[in-house]
């Protein structure tokens, strides 16, 4: 066998050839044309099925389009077609990481509509198990908004550290993720015996894990190369795009519906503070969680030493007949504004259900804000706002 | 009128600062401004089809909502029966809902709303706006302009109800596939899966082995 290649051809040059060669290059504007980049619609870094179609000049973007629907599983239509009770099982799916905050609003939406109140106990478990969901949620986050830049460990961290909320979760409701624990005029069960002194441990694990966060990503010099001044909102256009939570909060609008809102569930028998950043980057948004995280944990240790005893369901109908009328209900949910604007006409299910999610306006925004980014950045940028699809999608 | 909630005592009540939110969009509007009511602490004002842009320009520069919370459409028609025309077998526990045409707060015209939440971020209150859209030509104006994140909730409500916004920069479908037919969340929008089983839950009766002996096979334990 023979390992020898063919002789390369000769090639004559004309003379002063590779001159004109190298000016070609140095000189003239050579068109190179737009590229289109589609991102997902399954991508790892796009945490679900959000499809991003990105045109490209050179590593810059000019447009960006997101496709969003692959999830869409219709809520607003099935909500129509169940009783009240049964649609809390739907909107558990909504955001399926902090699903017990989302059951919150549409429940408090039908006790206004009936005259409903639930006891305090209901509604400090309720305030409990919303924070808890906020915690589980922002701890994913911490982690992998850290993985999307590039840091593996506070990934493992976040997941461990998470499981201890998820159980505390799981303790009391019997779900992990879906606890569809919220009832018409109270809860399904009172809280295990043991529990709060199991949170109360647990609370003190999460608060050193956010100094730990604090130390590994948000004082790393990386971190913070990677994160500062990328994606920047401000705060105006940040709310005319509907954009809520600790997005808008990073951009430096005070606003808060736990402080600022109706007043719901114990919040006003809470002492906390509201944490905002100027700078609406997404480094801001990071570290508004952060402190969000800590603020939570908090918020759960002084609702879990003033938590009263007593009954933890109003009573109610067996079969749960809402007057007609319509309500809206808003609450601070882990993404953003979550809202349920319920019309009822006097039926055992509701008339129609306009669900109002946070991550579907916080994404809306995603043309303005990715135009001009670099590739590298979009995934930080993507990141950074936390959507979750089914959020989106509904 | 045929109105679920009468407005008038209601009216009455409004807390302070509904009632200057109220006089505001009157002063501005004048004619505009149909009808008001108080639905569970939400102020809900309806207003004429000319009047819809101009109301969310007002809100957003006289009365500081600068936060957009959601723009949707709500279809008043009467919702089908469960399972179809006939009532034999249908599950009792299935939502009925009553068979004439009512409206929700403030009242409406027609078939058709288009019904928007605005907030103020620094003042802490919010509004909600009302239009009647006309059946036969379901158009109403679009808040682009206004609220830059309208866009996708207007291209929503086209997809699902078959409104279109005048003013729009391109209405296309959002979340169902270019080639979609129909608006689903319109009531005569048939749900398939109603069509095909009445009542899901029906199923899990079937499958029980055999009766309880126990007298009342309605109790819940």
């Amino acid at each position: 066998m023979s390992t020898t290649n063919p002789p390369m051809p000769e090639i004559q040059l004309e003379p002063g050839a590779l001159r004109h060669l190298a000016e070609a290059q140095v000189n003239v504007e050579l068109d190179t044309g737009d590229m289109i980049l589609n991102l997902g619609p399954q991508h790892p870094a796009t945490h679900g099925t959000l499809r991003l179609v990105v045109r490209l000049d050179g590593e810059r973007v000019i447009s960006a389009d997101p496709v969003i629907g692959y999830m869409h599983r219709g809520y607003e239509k099935l909500t129509e077609y169940r009783t009240y009770p049964q649609v809390t099982t739907l909107i558990n799916r909504i955001d399926w990481l902090s699903s017990f905050a989302n059951e919150v609003p549409f429940v408090d939406a039908a006790e206004r509509l009936m005259d409903v109140e639930a006891p305090p106990r209901a509604q400090y478990i309720r305030t409990i198990l919303t924070e808890l969901s906020r915690i589980a949620t922002f701890y994913l986050f911490l982690g992998e908004m850290a993985l999307q830049v590039g840091a593996l460990t506070p990934a493992f961290y976040s997941f461990r550290d998470r499981e201890y909320v998820l159980n505390l979760i799981e303790a009391a409701t019997g779900g992990r993720f879906h606890p569809n624990f919220n009832r018409i005029g109270g809860l399904k069960d009172d809280l295990p015996w043991g529990w709060i002194s199991e949170a109360r441990a647990a609370m003190a694990k999460i608060l050193d894990g956010c100094d730990e966060f604090e130390d590994l990503v948000v004082g790393n010099e990386i971190f913070q190369a990677r994160t500062r001044s990328i994606g920047i909102v401000g705060g105006e256009l940040g709310a005319a795009y509907g954009m809520s939570g600790s997005n808008l909060r990073a951009s430096g609008v005070d606003w808060d519906l736990r402080r600022d809102g109706r007043p719901y569930l114990v919040y006003p028998e809470l002492d906390f503070k509201v944490w905002t950043h100027t700078d609406g980057d997404s480094y801001a948004r990071y570290w508004v969680r952060l402190q969000e995280t800590r603020e939570s944990a908090r918020m759960v240790l002084q609702a879990l030493d003033q938590i009263p005893s007593g009954p933890i369901r109003a009573k109610v109908p067996l079969i749960i007949k809402v007057p007609a009328g319509e309500a809206w209900s808003e609450t601070e949910n882990p993404l953003g504004q979550m809202g349920y604007y319920v019309f009822s006409k006097g039926a055992t299910g509701p008339f129609r259900v306009k669900i109002r999610s946070a991550s579907f306006s916080n994404v809306s925004i995603l043309p303005w804000l990715l135009r001009g980014a670099y590739v590298p950045d979009v995934i930080t940028i993507l990141a950074s706002l936390y959507f979750i699809l089914g959020d989106i999608d509904r | 009128m045929p109105d679920g909630a009468p407005a008038e005592p209601e009216a009455a009540t409004l807390d302070p600062a509904q009632s200057e939110i109220l006089a505001t969009l009157e002063a501005e509007l004048g004619e505009g401004v149909i009808e008001h009511t108080d639905a569970l602490g939400n102020l809900v004002v309806r207003v004429r089809p000319e009047a819809w842009r101009r109301s969310a320009e007002v809100a957003k520069a006289m009365l500081g909502c600068d936060y957009l919370s959601f723009v949707a459409g709500i279809d008043w028609l009467p919702a089908p029966a469960p399972g179809g025309d006939d009532d034999a077998g249908v599950e009792p526990s299935a939502p009925v809902q009553p068979t004439e045409m009512t409206f929700g707060a403030a009242g409406s015209e027609g078939r058709f709303q288009v019904f928007a939440h605005v907030q103020s971020t620094a003042r802490h209150h919010g509004v909600t706006l009302k239009t009647d859209v006309d059946e036969a030509k379901p158009l109403a104006e679009s808040w682009v302009s206004v609220y830059p994140g309208a866009d996708w909730h207007e291209r929503e409500c086209w997809e699902m109800f078959g409104i279109g916004f005048d003013g729009h920069p391109s209405l296309r479908h959002l979340f169902l596939p270019g080639d979609f037919e129909g608006h689903p969340l319109r009531k005569d929008f048939p749900l398939l899966a109603r069509e095909v089983k009445p009542w899901p839950g029906l199923v899990d009766v079937e499958a029980m082995p055999e009766p309880d002996p126990e007298p009342e096979p309605g109790a819940v334990p």
